[in-house]
């Protein structure tokens, strides 16, 4: 699995993208059939020199997938079919990325990044070859020296057994549901994030850097654990339509935040329109711990994802900002789930979604205050636009309120362009596709705003050539 | 005493023009002439079609153009879209000027005012973020608005005063060669009312640029020195004269204005 991304590719609109595009420049070592079985988990586990726990929890949840029934509410899932799929690729090699095929906001962010000089001039200039493990290698041993374990989550259960065992699974076991089943039978790749005690880290950590033989792949398995006092915010993906020849992406993300810590994870994801995006992400936050979510949906064919956080701690804040973003053939059907455990806990749910050429948004949300949670507030804020008559916005909000003494709050809008509005730009000299952009910006900034500046800049930019692009 | 400035000289030319919506004829037939640094006001009851003819004027697509024409010098506008219009000098100040959330009156003006100024010489460079802020915060603290307001949503959240205000800044950072003015002092109180007054004669004599105004009540006059005054009545101007028409209107009312 390779992603490839050339600047003249991503001046393409992604619902527009080939499949037949995309190349690959390595041959895999060891490719499954395609299919399912035991042979291929088997496989799996071998070519990863696994430990025997880990080899029987992935056969275990196997037969959980099998059992399973698909979800029958969401997108449509019926043209996935999962014997046609290939489930393992072991690449050959270090993965090496033409300086310029590296995503523009990656890039900005190697200024912060403080490499080592001699490395910058190696990495940038035409020409130069890109290698992320160097990248990769100078950022973890900085790392390093603060306690902080920044990995693939195959080395992790290598390197650190007995964390990775303690808590792999815990928030997010396989028989959650169908696809998280799925994933903990296959998995291969993600991130493991370990930040000890009090340790807070400054910059946002990238999974790109992280990347070095495996590359996005459709099964990762991403773990975070924050220690009491600690900070960290992890950023995956970019604003560059990703193409893939593997059309089922099923994640699973886990997070504690312990005591006082706080953990934001950023995700940017772009799929080409082929791809089934199907994830599970939860997070558990403790005491006065605080977690975010910051969910950009901008691409897949159908993307089936609702960030959640279980509020365990009295007074733990969990925050969820998500933009989603639907065109021609698209789906996105995205929310939020949080959980008020105790009291005093505190939520915020935003989520905003732009739907045009007959694209649909769905906002899927779960607000639940269990009795006991005395003192919690909950706001949920939906706001959708949509950009022509063709397109589609829906909401499923659902509130479980089990303590009176709560308070909790939803407020939802959907509107479209307005002609006032467009008028009123258009007096002051904007071109009808700049008013638009100006409006649709506008509608989706205080999200943007909460993004690292350099994907703040790219995506502003996405959005503006997807409405320049929205009446094809 | 309305000097016109030596450097701008330029035409406004209404013709003959007639404007309906749905089907209903609002404006009829009415003709002006504008030049550069002339403060033209227009006064008329409600329902007189005044709005109508600066928002037609603008290329609002809402109301048909039946007949008639707009030029600016040589450029014909008639048919043009509302920025291209913009882009040839021409800038309507709204009665209800419209929020864009969380579009920022900074950048918004600075897309704009580098659109206008590609639209006349394709070779400029865009302008230069901080110059321009620094430009658009002095003309906002000359209208009394706090300098902040450069990174707050357009009009969002602003009082009737300030979105006033905020129409004549914009006039002010786009500097137009005419400008059409829609009821800016309707809901202002007297200081308010003073600032913009102010703002506007300064724009007439200093900036030479045309303005045309459009009021309701004859208050903003005590402030103002037009070169001329026209009323409009059921779509047509009905008078035109000097402010001595307005002092009349002001004593009688509109009546003998108004046929019945």
């Amino acid at each position: 699995m390779k992603k490839k991304t050339s600047s003249k590719e991503r001046t393409h609109n992604a619902s527009n993208a080939h499949v037949s595009d995309f190349k690959t420049k390595t041959k895999s070592a060891y490719e499954a059939k395609n299919g399912l079985n035991q042979e291929v988990i088997h496989q799996i586990s071998e070519q990863k020199n696994e430990p025997q726990w880990m080899r029987d929890m992935r056969f275990r949840s196997y037969q959980i997938f099998i059992e399973k029934p698909l979800p029958r509410w969401g997108g449509d899932l019926s043209a996935l079919d999962f014997d046609s799929l290939s489930y393992y690729v072991r690449p050959q090699g270090q993965r090496e990325t033409a300086w310029e095929d590296v995503p523009k906001e990656i890039k900005e962010t190697f200024e912060k990044l403080g490499v080592p000089e001699a490395e910058r001039k190696f990495l940038a200039g035409t020409g130069a070859q890109f290698d992320s493990e160097v990248i990769y290698h100078s950022l973890a041993e900085s790392l390093e020296k603060k306690g902080v374990i920044f990995m693939a989550t195959d080395e992790a259960l290598q390197k650190h057994p007995v964390l990775f065992k303690k808590y792999f699974g815990t928030i997010i076991p396989p028989e959650d549901n169908k696809f998280a089943a799925l994933n903990t039978a296959v998995w291969s790749g993600g991130t493991f994030l370990y930040i000890p005690k009090g340790v807070h880290v400054d910059l946002p950590l990238q999974a790109y850097f992280r990347i070095n033989r495996e590359n996005m792949g459709q099964f990762e398995r991403t773990l975070i654990i924050a220690e009491e006092g600690s900070s960290v915010h992890y950023v995956e993906g970019c604003t560059a339509p990703t193409y893939t020849t593997n059309s089922l992406h099923s994640a699973v993300v886990e997070i504690i935040v312990k005591e006082g810590a706080r953990v934001q994870y950023t995700t940017v994801q772009n799929w080409s329109n082929n791809v089934y995006n199907l994830v599970t992400k939860r997070a558990v936050a403790y005491k006065n711990a605080e977690m975010m979510w910051l969910d950009c949906n901008l691409g897949s064919k159908l993307t089936m994802k609702y960030p959640a956080i279980y509020l365990r701690g009295e007074g733990a804040r969990g925050e969820i900002q998500s933009l989603a973003l639907s065109g021609n053939g698209q789906h996105q059907d995205a929310g939020a789930k949080v959980i008020h455990c105790a009291p005093n806990t505190h939520s915020t749910i935003m989520a905003r979604s732009i739907s045009k050429n007959g694209g649909r948004s769905s906002y899927r949300g779960l607000v639940r205050v269990l009795r006991g949670a005395v003192g919690s507030t909950s706001r949920v804020v939906c706001h959708a636009l949509l950009l022509d008559g063709k397109s589609i916005s829906d909401t499923y909000p659902l509130t479980d309120v089990r303590e009176q003494k709560s308070s909790i709050a939803h407020e939802a809008s959907v509107t479209k362009i307005s002609d006032d509005q467009l008028f009123y730009l258009s007096s002051r000299g904007l071109s009808e596709d700049e008013a638009a952009s100006a409006i649709v910006n506008g509608f989706a900034s205080p999200i943007v705003k909460k993004l690292p500046m350099e994907y703040g800049l790219e995506l502003n930019r996405l959005l503006a050539m997807q409405i320049s692009e929205r009446k094809k | 005493m309305n000097k016109k400035n030596r450097k701008r000289n330029h035409t406004l030319l209404i013709k003959n023009f007639s404007v309906s919506t749905n089907g209903t004829s609002i404006v009829k037939d009415v003709s002006l002439t504008v030049k550069s640094g002339e403060l033209h006001v227009i006064m008329g009851p409600n329902g007189s079609g005044k709005s109508t003819l600066l928002n037609a004027l603008m290329g609002n697509p809402k109301y048909h153009i039946q007949s008639g024409s707009i030029k600016i010098d040589s450029t014909v506008l008639t048919n043009l879209s509302s920025d291209i219009r913009a882009k040839n000098g021409l800038f309507l100040g709204f009665q209800y000027p419209v929020e864009i959330p969380g579009a920022t009156l900074g950048s918004v003006l600075r897309m704009a005012k580098n659109a206008i100024e590609k639209s006349v010489h394709p070779q400029a460079p865009a302008l230069a973020p901080a110059e321009f802020s620094r430009e658009l915060k002095r003309i906002l603290s000359s209208l009394g608005m706090k300098e902040d307001l450069y990174s707050h949503a357009m009009n969002e959240g602003f009082s009737g005063g300030e979105k006033k205000k905020s129409e004549i800044v914009q006039m002010l950072a786009l500097q137009p060669k005419f400008a059409l003015l829609d009821e800016i002092d309707s809901g202002l109180d007297i200081d308010a009312l003073g600032t913009i007054a102010k703002a506007i004669q300064e724009a007439v004599q200093v900036h030479g640029i045309g303005v045309v105004l459009v009021t309701h009540y004859t208050r903003i006059l005590k402030y103002l020195e037009p070169d001329r005054v026209h009323v409009l009545a059921n779509g047509k101007i009905v008078a035109s004269g000097t402010r001595v028409l307005a002092e009349d209107i002001e004593v009688h009312g509109y009546g003998g204005y108004v046929s019945v």
